[in-house]
């Protein structure tokens, strides 16, 4: 790759997480641990499969048999991680990822193994799960398991979390005594953090950018300027090999007025209006903002300039928004082939 | 179209709702799965293979269903497929499973799409802002709305003509006990009324958002001709894609749409969709779609679709049905849309779409779906009689 070209790093994650809804099995299997107890499902052939599918995976079948397991268990396999990345793994000393198989079941979990080093770890050796005081419904409510010397009891999960406070005077006192009930969701953060390299020749785009200047590109022996480029002409797969400097102005083939707040962090404050922006000389169109005039007098055809930000940067968010020029309104023939 | 004779035999789907909060993605998936291979009179081990398909990742926060879901859809020893193409991604999935069989590779294909919208934010999954890039900072309404207003000045297309379709579809709804919106009061005057979302767009003439799931299990000629129920057999069928962006493209009536019908119709024998087809299942997100993709598909002429829609031409009774389940704009699970419009076609071939049936003629129905920004195109001609 082109070492001059422009990289950023970006981040995909859904502010909050996603909310799951469980099901039958997981929620039993998170209320369990929740509860201090360790719960799998006994599959059609009789084997005991931990965490519990809802489905058989031989048959398919629908299983609902429930049972306890463990609390201790056996390693089946591991792996050292002698550098652990504080607030990236689960334990800030080294540790071990094991496949624990809790007693009774045939399947083993994948979980966390606090042991002094990987000397003191084999495979087979008996361990047993050490209980967070305060659980939630959650694969981590065991923090880790502990190595089990023989004939050593194994350590029963400290009691639940103390209740919530006491309810408000005059509420029910029958309500705060009530079990917890079953943990029916849970929220999964899924967070992606990447590098995006804007590729050859929309670095080329992007730089001029930062001059306040919109260059396009066509392909040799093309009329057709796109804007911004991506390097190939889609119709042709021809590379877009000639620069076109293209207008700041441009006319609004097309929009909407968006009423509807909090669509995006990037929004303005509603109403706003989105259109499609065909710069003199572009053959594609922009997507940008129209302001500078009332939504309600946005209209197909209306001349407009970019605004540029104070302190332009290699980065299309450099134009803030497009607003009127003060030219007449383009006639509808000259850019209905555009809209 | 040429390869082994091929055939519906089984067709599921959940009550479409808000929020599913009892099940999980997989015990989703199983419902319309289990409800499929009952009505094709099959069992889980008599299915060769398996294809999933679903809306694009940051949707939900799932990005290898076929991973998750083995167990649920019994995919163990089995080929597991995904497919992805944005919204059209159902009636893609569809196809691909048809394929399998059409190719004579299985006999049986289990194809199943989903989504489960309760769990995310799909609005959010569209206006992501990347580098580099000026953000689409309104959603996918922000996306379409400009070309319905493009629409509106190409054709002259009166205001009210998208409000006629909202209310029609959400009135065919209610013979559908499986859509999501059963909307019993709705008027014109309401949707008029309705709050402006995406000027032109109001909110009566937006899709909901759904969490649901759609099966259908595809058989061979041989297998289909031994089980007891009905077949919808499979007429015609065609994919087409263009790019997002490109000099020249026609965003509001785009070529992949035209091409793609024209293959889908030139195999089953249709010269004129609007006379020779009982009705069609047609991905119509937004109210405006149905004038827009009656001329994209060739139902009419450029520019006369709205006037289809204003005489009452696809209104349950009128000469070519659109949407008699009540389509996307009753119920949005938006990665199982386009696989609904392709199993509420074969229902409909199958004489078994209950109380939103049309009345059969040549007995061939449309289904079709499409997604991206206009971009992906799905379809097929399903019908009673063998090709």
């Amino acid at each position: 790759m082109d070492a001059d070209t422009l990289v950023e790093r970006h981040v995909l994650e859904y502010p909050g997480g996603y909310t799951r809804s469980l099901g039958p099995a997981e929620s039993r299997f998170l209320t369990g641990l929740r509860d201090g107890r360790i719960v799998g499902v006994r599959l059609g052939d009789g084997r005991v499969m931990v965490p519990p599918a809802e489905y058989d995976p031989e048959t398919a079948r629908p299983v609902d048999e429930y049972v306890e397991v463990g609390p201790a268990g056996v390693v089946t396999a591991w792996t050292w991680v002698s550098e652990p990345r504080p607030g990236k793994h689960p334990l800030e000393r080294p540790f071990a990822f094991a496949l624990v198989r809790p007693d009774g079941a045939d399947t083993a979990m994948l979980h966390v193994l606090d042991a002094d080093g990987p000397a003191s770890l084999r495979v087979g050796m008996r361990v047993a799960p050490r209980w967070r005081a305060e659980r939630r419904g959650h694969v981590t409510d065991i923090e880790a398991w502990v190595p089990l010397a023989e004939g050593e009891p194994v350590p029963a999960p400290p009691a639940p979390a103390p209740p919530a406070p006491a309810p408000p005077a005059g509420a029910d006192p029958g309500e705060a005594a009530e079990e917890p009930g079953p943990v029916t969701r849970m929220v999964s953060p899924v967070r992606l953090e990447y590098e995006i390299n804007a590729g050859i020749a929309p670095t080329r785009y992007l730089h001029a950018l930062a001059e306040r200047r919109i260059v396009g590109q066509k392909a040799a022996g093309s009329d057709h300027v796109y804007v911004p480029p991506r390097g190939s002409d889609p119709t042709t797969g021809a590379p877009t090999e000639v620069e076109v400097e293209v207008g700041q102005d441009g006319t609004v083939t097309t929009f909407c007025v968006v009423n509807i707040p909090g669509l995006s962090d990037l929004a303005p404050p509603v109403p706003y209006v989105c259109a499609q922006i065909l710069l003199d000389g572009a053959d594609t169109p922009w997507f940008g903002l129209v302001q500078g005039l009332d939504a309600d007098d946005v209209r197909m055809g209306l001349r407009v300039r970019a605004v540029w930000d104070d302190d332009p940067a290699p980065d299309a968010r450099s134009i803030k928004w497009f607003e009127p020029n003060g030219e007449p309104d383009a006639p509808y023939e000259s850019y209905k082939d555009y809209a | 179209m040429g390869g082994v004779r091929t055939a519906v035999v089984g067709v599921g789907q959940t009550h479409h709702v808000a929020a599913r909060h009892d099940v999980s993605m997989a015990g989703l998936v199983r419902e319309a799965a289990a409800e499929a291979l009952v009505d094709a009179g099959l069992d889980w081990s008599d299915v060769d293979a398996v294809v999933v398909g679903k809306a694009p990742d940051m949707f939900e926060g799932v990005v290898m269903p076929e991973l998750w879901l083995a167990d649920a859809l019994g995919a163990a020893g089995k080929p597991l497929t995904r497919v992805h193409t944005a919204g059209s991604v159902g009636g893609s999935t569809a196809l691909v499973a048809a394929d399998l069989v059409r190719a004579g590779v299985h006999q049986r294909v289990l194809a199943v799409a989903f989504e489960k919208q309760s769990e995310s934010n799909a609005t959010w999954g569209l206006s992501v802002p990347m580098p580099f890039s000026s953000p689409l900072v309104a959603g996918a309404g922000g996306y379409f709305a400009p070309l319905i207003r493009a629409y509106m000045a190409r054709s002259g297309a009166p205001r009210h003509i998208g409000h006629l379709v909202a209310v029609k579809d959400r009135l065919n709804a209610l013979r559908n006990p499986k859509a999501h919106l059963h909307l019993p009061d709705i008027t014109l005057e309401q949707v008029e009324e309705s709050f402006l979302l995406w000027d032109p767009l109001r909110y009566l003439d937006v899709c909901p958002s759904s969490d649901g799931a759609m099966a259908l299990v595809l058989a061979s000629e041989d297998v289909a001709d031994g089980l007891p129920g009905p077949a919808a057999w499979i007429h015609g069928s065609a994919m087409r894609s263009e790019p997002t962006m490109f000099a020249g493209r026609d965003q509001v009536n785009p070529q992949a749409g035209r091409d793609c019908a024209a293959q889908v119709f030139a195999e089953a024998g249709i010269s004129d969709p609007r006379a020779d087809l009982d009705c069609a299942e047609v991905y119509v997100p937004f109210s405006w779609y149905e004038p827009m993709w009656l001329e994209n598909l060739g139902f009419c002429e450029a520019g006369e679709g709205w006037r289809l829609t204003e005489a009452g031409a696809t209104a349950f009774d009128g000469d070519i049905p659109w949407n008699p389940s009540g389509g996307v704009l009753s119920s949005n699970p938006i990665g199982a849309s386009g696989m609904i419009r392709f199993g509420e076609a074969a229902q409909q071939a199958r004489g078994r779409a209950g109380d939103h049936q049309v009345e059969p003629r040549r007995g061939l129905v449309l289904g079709h779906a499409y997604g991206g920004g206009s971009q992906f195109f799905a379809m097929w001609v399903v019908g009673a009689a063998k090709p």
